[in-house]
């Protein structure tokens, strides 16, 4: 991705001659499909396959024949595959690559939920939607935060020391206080302390970011653990209950059939996580705020030159990712688990997974997040049915996912031009 | 090809604020004339009336060296410095000692009492656990925390070898954790699948975990070379898919043992594994021997060989590098294969050594995350590298006793280690808190920032 490091290497012959990005892509996709088709559907029984509506078995439900589901969706993969073979103009490639893709996971889909045991083969829409954003969540949050950073030209690996750091703050402070609205304000400013020391040392001390990330996760996790163990674990009660969100119900939106129940009648992370992707990519790319972070992480030396004070905005911005993460770390101790040591567990490493996947941009991130969110939630789900697939696998998913994007087979992806490099006023 | 922004382009050269606040320094205190061939400051040395001073006292120029920035001076300190925040930590965390600090006004003994009592006692206890008990009686006794120590210290050195070779190539290696995990995996599988003589079983495991190694390495170097995909991203992802990988692992049949229900593999059989060298009753093993022919092994490679050469050429300037004929695609190869063999090697330390000997899913603990922390601290350089490991294995031992004798937190210890290191690669801040003289600062910079 650093096209400075490895010019020679970094032009690859992707776009030359007949063997387009775009024809190397469907000739993968093919591939997926014809497998789709014979493997899956000589795996897939003649069962039906349910995807039921609700959360449990009854009540309406989409239903197909697990073999011909399989074989019939395995097809629709394999055609879409051929139609970017063969050449499709361009404007439909992102539209053409994902119907084929979504229908290589309904293929796969038919066949696990057809060869099922009696009783559970069938899918709870609802249940898997409403787990997707669960999941997606904290990627959500911790994307944003590493949109904040790196459009700013900083890079952000500490997303997990800043989750963490969040979830820490807001279940302590959260507990002491007895008020859900403290520990939200406290997480935001223990996220934003990590992200403080990140800014300090990166733009005063000029560390490497990178290195200056890794160390942060590590001392977030060793200031955390430690004070866990030492008051968290001695008086839990007194440290370590903080009171939790509700669920908001929001009126006439929470009964559309499918949608209602899965989205809209989630707690007050999940709608602030949206609203604030649609803020972040409104501000990024329509005020002028935007323009400048944009234009201090493409080029630095131009935007001083214009009169934006680099630094500074670096500063607030940095700062303002380390708000968002440290809420982010909030929408697991204030409304569903107590701390406990290390909880985010990598979450934010997928995180920057999901920013990189998502090419830098908030709706870009969103995608991923979900989409990462729902890999996590079919393994969930697979080993709920008891599928002779390892969860384990299912659990490398996005990670090998990320290697492929940043590697150019699924798209070439690129970080702002300044991303990682101190600024020098000359 | 274009540099639009030649200072922060080049990384590795000095920035600017740094070079005029050591000028700015230099003029306020005219240094010591004699002896300080390292300082070059042209500048005022013009100025300078030839022999107006005295010639200064070699305890004076002692201290004045001490007292430059230097890399020992920098280190000390930022333990110091590191050890200072651990003792606030104690000290808000214990609720009886902060009881006290609520009538500080009225006593304010019993609030340094009592503080000074649970710090003293805490790190008395960390000395004693990673060098020394004075209290000890016997050689097994007396030998023990020395013990310890080197046996944490063994599979650090590797990994921080691992990272300090790739950053000295300009690569960033983030994925020596993900690398010993694959190396564990096969060196234990070796180690309990084939059944071979003595000695034999324990070279075949060892060069096992080191291909596993070498092997995870490989994957993002060929993809950094041949799609120019940025190394810090794929050894990331690659660590956790070793982790799941060995997640999965662990439970097969013909891997699990047979007689448990929980995920552990079967034992490393005793043929394969390292020699203990002070008795069955201190845990210390060869892995340490091993580790510093390693260490002296990649001090030749990188020093004296050709490759070596190379591999820092590539490091400081790969444009250039490459101009003079060097292939980078196939250093950056070679690097990540060479780092992710040492940190398969340090992998295969945790379960063929005395630590463990079967896979469980942390049995590699943090010796990947560790090995960045030790690489920084040595200035990836393999004899820094050794010393650092060997500090970090000392604190991992005295963190232990520290945590069974005191009760403080075994993380306390994790903590410690990021500090230490934040402040190392911030030589400036530890500068101006200390108001150390600017001396060989450039020599201080950690920073080898290259962006995405």
């Amino acid at each position: 991705m650093s096209t400075t490091a490895v010019p020679e290497v970094a032009v690859t012959a992707v776009d030359e001659g007949f063997w387009t990005r775009a024809r190397k892509t469907g000739a993968v996709l093919l591939g997926l499909g014809v497998l789709a088709t014979v493997l899956f559907g000589a795996l897939a029984t003649d069962q039906q396959a349910r995807f039921t509506l609700s959360e449990t078995e009854g009540g309406a439900a989409l239903e197909i024949n697990g073999t011909v589901g399989a074989i019939l969706f395995g097809i629709i993969a394999a055609a879409a595959g051929a139609a970017l073979l063969a050449g499709v103009p361009k404007r439909w490639f992102t539209l053409v690559l994902g119907v084929g893709l979504v229908a290589f996971v309904l293929s796969f889909l038919c066949w696990q939920v057809s060869a099922a045991p009696e009783g559970r083969n069938f899918m709870p829409l609802v249940n898997v939607i409403r787990g997707t954003f669960i999941l997606a969540l904290p990627l959500i949050f911790g994307a944003l935060a590493g949109v904040l950073c790196e459009r700013s030209g900083v890079v952000n690996v500490a997303i997990e020391g800043q989750l963490l750091m969040g979830a820490f703050s807001g279940a302590l402070f959260g507990s002491i206080s007895g008020s859900v609205w403290v520990g939200l304000v406290a997480a935001a400013i223990g996220g934003a302390v990590i992200s403080l020391l990140l800014a300090v040392f990166a733009i005063r001390y000029l560390v490497d970011q990178v290195v200056m990330g890794i160390v942060l996760n590590l001392l977030a996790v060793g200031v955390t653990g430690f004070l866990y163990e030492r008051l968290m674990q001695t008086d839990a009660t007194k440290y370590n209950s903080a009171p939790r969100f509700s669920n908001w119900e929001i009126p006439l939106l929470k009964d559309i059939p499918l949608l209602g129940p899965a989205l809209f009648r989630g707690n007050i992370f999940l709608y602030v996580g949206l609203l604030l992707v649609l803020v972040i990519h409104i501000a990024l790319f329509r005020t002028r705020w935007g323009l400048r972070t944009r234009s201090v992480g493409e080029h630095p030396t131009a935007a001083d030159t214009l009169g934006v004070k680099v630094l500074r905005l670096r500063y607030r911005n940095v700062i303002m990712a380390g708000l968002v993460a440290g809420v982010g770390g909030a929408s697991y101790t204030l409304a569903l688990y107590s701390f406990t040591k290390n909880m985010i567990g990598g979450k934010g490493f997928i995180a920057l997974a999901a920013l990189i996947f998502g090419r830098w941009s908030p709706t870009g991130a969103l995608l991923a997040a979900l989409f990462f969110g729902f890999a996590d939630q079919l393994a969930t789900y697979l080993g709920a049915i008891g599928s002779s697939i390892p969860s384990q696998f299912l659990a490398m998913l996005p990670y090998l996912a990320t290697i492929l994007a940043v590697a150019g087979l699924v798209g070439r992806v690129r970080a702002p031009a300044a991303d990682g490099k101190p600024y020098i006023k000359g | 090809m274009t540099n639009p922004d030649p200072v922060s382009g080049s990384p590795d050269k000095e920035p600017a604020t740094e070079a005029q606040e050591a000028r700015t320094e230099a003029r306020a205190n005219p240094p010591a004339p004699a002896g300080d061939t390292e300082r070059a400051v042209p500048a005022t040395a013009t100025r300078q009336p030839p022999a107006a001073e005295p010639r200064p006292t070699l305890g004076r120029l002692f201290l004045d060296n001490l007292w430059a920035a230097n890399t020992v001076t920098v280190t000390v300190l930022a333990v110091l410095l590191a050890m200072l925040v651990g003792a606030v930590l104690i000290i808000v965390s214990d609720p009886e000692v902060l009881a006290t600090y609520g009538y500080i006004t009225a006593r304010p003994a019993d609030a340094f009492n009592a503080s000074w009592t649970v710090v003293s006692e805490a790190y008395a206890n960390l000395f004693k656990g990673a060098i020394f008990d004075p209290d000890a009686v016997g050689f097994t006794a007396a030998m023990g925390p020395i013990s310890e120590t080197l046996t944490y210290t063994a599979p650090l050195v590797f990994t921080g070898l691992a990272v300090a070779l790739a950053f000295r190539g300009g690569l960033f290696n983030i994925g020596a954790q993900g690398q010993a995990t694959i190396g564990v995996i096969l060196a234990a599988v070796a180690g309990f699948a084939l059944p071979l003589p003595p000695g034999v079983h324990l070279l075949v495991a060892l060069l096992a975990g080191a291909l596993g190694g070498a092997l995870w390495g490989f994957v993002p170097g060929i993809l950094k070379a041949r799609t120019g995909a940025h190394e810090v991203i794929n050894t990331i992802m690659l660590n956790y898919v070793a982790v799941y990988f060995l997640s999965w692992i662990i439970v097969q049949s013909g891997v699990q043992n047979p007689n448990r229900s929980d995920a552990i593999s079967k034992p490393v059989e005793s043929s394969a594994q390292l020699p203990r060298l002070l008795g069955d009753n201190l845990r210390v093993h060869a892995g340490i021997l091993v580790a510093v022919l390693a260490t002296w092994f990649i001090a030749w490679l990188l020093n004296r060989s050709t490759l070596g050469f190379e591999l820092r050429a590539v490091g400081e300037n790969p444009d250039a590098a490459r101009t003079a004929g060097i292939s980078v695609t196939k250093t950056y190869v070679l690097v990540m294969v060479i780092s992710g063999l040492l940190a398969g090697l340090g992998g295969s330390n945790m379960v063929l050594g005395s630590t463990a000997n079967a896979l469980t899913p942390l049995v590699i603990a943090q010796i990947g995350f560790d090995g960045i922390l030790v690489a920084l601290l040595g200035r990836v350089k393999p004899w820094g590298v050794l010393l650092a490991a060997l500090l970090f294995g000392a604190l991992q031992a005295g963190g232990n006793r520290m945590q069974s004798y005191s009760g403080i937190s075994l993380e306390l210890v994790t903590v410690l280690q990021a500090l230490i290191v934040i402040f190392i690669a911030a030589p400036a801040m530890v500068k101006a808190i200390f108001q150390l003289r600017a001396a060989r600062a450039a020599r201080l910079q950690t920073s080898l920032a290259k962006g995405w």
